[in-house]
């Protein structure tokens, strides 16, 4: 994910750094409220434990293997200002000190990594967290849905940088199927391991970020059965419509070749993921050559397959949570 | 090399690899000089081979990505030793090929000359913001500290027969990360208050920072000075 020197041309490189460091600026001011307090040694450890968690390799498929980029993790757990601050400071250090990164990709980098994932990590979790019912089931499926749209928006950001400024002039529709797919498995990794250290953070819920204002505390035990049916009901209701609204829209993108085609094509994707519907635009675009209905169907079937995963995972987690309630 | 103010290497990678980036893709020769350039910093710095071969190895994933692209990029093509290739995928794969590699180059050189802390002050300097460097010199300060206690962790898991080996077995690496988070933040609170009660103001004291005089800034600047007349000869003699 790291992009290197010389992937893109001076204009992208400077595009994105101008865009990186408003962002970063403004996510600094808007952390100022923490960091007036000083407590600037507690964002330089959140930045660390981000640092040692990028050093997290996981197995995708086939000998690829991805790392988390936990932008998505860092704004649940300090806020997204705090969050997003943090993961930069990742990035530019990775850049600077081990040569991870190019120094001119830097403002991409930081784009990408920090600003994309906190901001769609930060949106998606929020918008979900206050729809959904209260339980730490919502904030545990949040988590991981938020997890895995921060990573699938990060590689989409990563395809517009190349379709405007990429070297070697691949098909951008290629390059987009790529990307997506294998994020989107990232994600899905990455969303399992969010979600896990959300859960296991959860003993200090007054410490995360993201749920400090949901009252957790005592709703927690009664809502949790309730919730989770009506939850899974929903949420698969929406889903499931999305991708019956959303996919075909997003399919017709990698037909439009030229590069003005592209564009437009690019309107409606940064649109998905700022509705965080980025795993289901990437469906839309695993099935390129399909018609719609095709890619409909495919749309559905990976909902249908996600929501099994996300199941499976929550229920694993009700069950841990029981065991571990029993009391002594 | 390693005695240069930290400033002047930092200011000095940032110019020269915007330059490299700026040499025009025709320019073989321009690049060529540009690596030679390096290399002979390398030299001069005398960094070990070895050393600098494995510092390289953050490369790699970049340069598989690099030998694809001929093989997917669009018309038109042309043949090498009997395989199509595409000839914007290979124009491409020579750009990324040997603008990330004397990027990377140049990043070593500099990370290897100068300290961790030094980087920081560095960029201190360059005005960059406070809030940057600081936070940044927390977690290099405590990025050992951290990944150290989730590695023994790992120890301990190994030690007692647990060896994930696929994906859906990380559940308790995960579970462990997360009890770390709260170590973590719980820890820079206790050093917060502890740099609070020693009188910590919002600002760190600075030790032994000088500013660097023009000569040095004038043997910093010497080599992307030289990347940059490469710039200039190779647009001249393209157009």
């Amino acid at each position: 994910m790291h992009i290197p020197d010389g992937f893109l041309n001076g204009a992208a490189s400077a595009g994105t750094a101008v865009v990186a460091a408003g962002g970063l600026g403004y996510s600094i001011k808007r952390a100022g409220a923490y960091l007036q307090d000083n407590r600037i040694a507690l964002t330089g450890l959140v930045a660390a434990f981000i640092f040692a968690l990028q050093m997290l390799n996981f197995p995708v498929a086939a000998g690829t293997s991805g790392h988390l980029l936990g932008g998505a993790l860092a704004v649940i757990l300090v806020g997204p200002w705090l969050g997003i601050t943090a993961v930069s400071v990742v990035v530019i250090v990775q850049a600077l000190l081990l040569a991870d990164g190019g120094i001119s990709a830097l403002g991409a980098n930081v784009l990408n990594m920090a600003l994309v994932t906190g901001f769609v990590g930060w949106v998606v979790f929020r918008t979900m967290v206050k729809i959904l019912p209260r339980s730490w089931t919502t904030v545990l499926v949040s988590t991981f849905t938020a997890a895995l749209a921060s990573v699938v928006a990060s590689s989409i950001a990563f395809v517009i940088e190349y379709a405007f400024g990429g070297r070697g002039n691949v098909d951008v529709a290629t390059v987009l199927a790529a990307m997506a797919g294998v994020h989107f498995l990232i994600g899905i990794g990455e969303g399992l391991i969010s979600s896990a250290m959300v859960g296991a953070a959860a003993t200090r819920p007054e410490l995360i970020a993201g749920v400090q204002d949901l009252d957790l505390l005592d709703k927690e035990k009664k809502k949790v059965r309730a919730g989770a049916w009506g939850f899974a009901a929903a949420g698969l209701a929406v889903a499931v419509l999305l991708v019956m609204v959303v996919a075909p829209l997003a399919s017709e993108e990698p037909d439009g070749l030229e590069r003005a085609a592209i564009d437009q094509g690019f309107a409606d994707s940064a649109e998905d993921h700022v509705l965080a519907e980025s795993p289901l635009a990437d469906y839309g675009v695993s099935g390129v050559e399909d018609e719609a209905t095709g890619t409909r169907l495919s749309g559905l079937i990976g909902v249908l397959i996600t929501f099994g995963v996300g199941a499976a995972i929550v229920g694993a987690f009700v069950m841990m949570r029981k065991r571990s309630t029993t009391p002594l | 090399m390693h005695r240069l103010p930290p400033q002047v290497k930092v200011v000095a990678l940032l110019v020269f690899v915007i330059a490299v980036v700026a040499i025009p893709r025709e320019a073989f020769w321009a690049h060529a000089l540009a690596g030679c350039l390096i290399a002979g910093v390398m030299i001069l710095a005398e960094l070990p081979a070895g050393f600098v071969a494995r510092r390289m190895l953050v490369e790699v994933p970049i340069l598989v990505f690099a030998l694809l692209l001929p093989f997917f990029g669009q018309e038109p093509t042309t043949q090498v030793l009997g395989l199509t290739l595409s000839v914007e995928g290979l124009w491409g794969a020579w750009t990324i090929i040997a603008k990330a590699t004397i990027g990377v180059g140049a990043s070593v050189v500099v990370s290897a000359t100068t300290t961790i802390p030094d980087i920081i002050r560095g960029l201190d300097r360059i005005r960059v913001p406070r809030v940057i460097t600081a936070i940044a010199g927390f977690m290099v300060r405590y990025l050992d500290i951290v990944a150290g206690e989730f590695a023994r962790r790992r120890v301990a898991m190994a030690s007692r027969g647990y060896e994930p080996r696929w994906p859906w077995q990380g559940g308790p690496l995960a579970h462990s990360a997360g009890s770390l988070f709260i170590r973590s933040y719980e820890r820079g609170e206790r050093v917060h208050q502890a740099m609070v009660a020693r009188g910590f103001t919002g600002r760190m004291p600075a030790y032994g920072d000088q500013p660097a005089s023009l000569r040095e800034w004038a043997i910093g600047l010497s080599v992307p000075a030289a990347a940059a007349i490469l710039v200039l000869l190779s647009v001249t003699v393209i157009r």
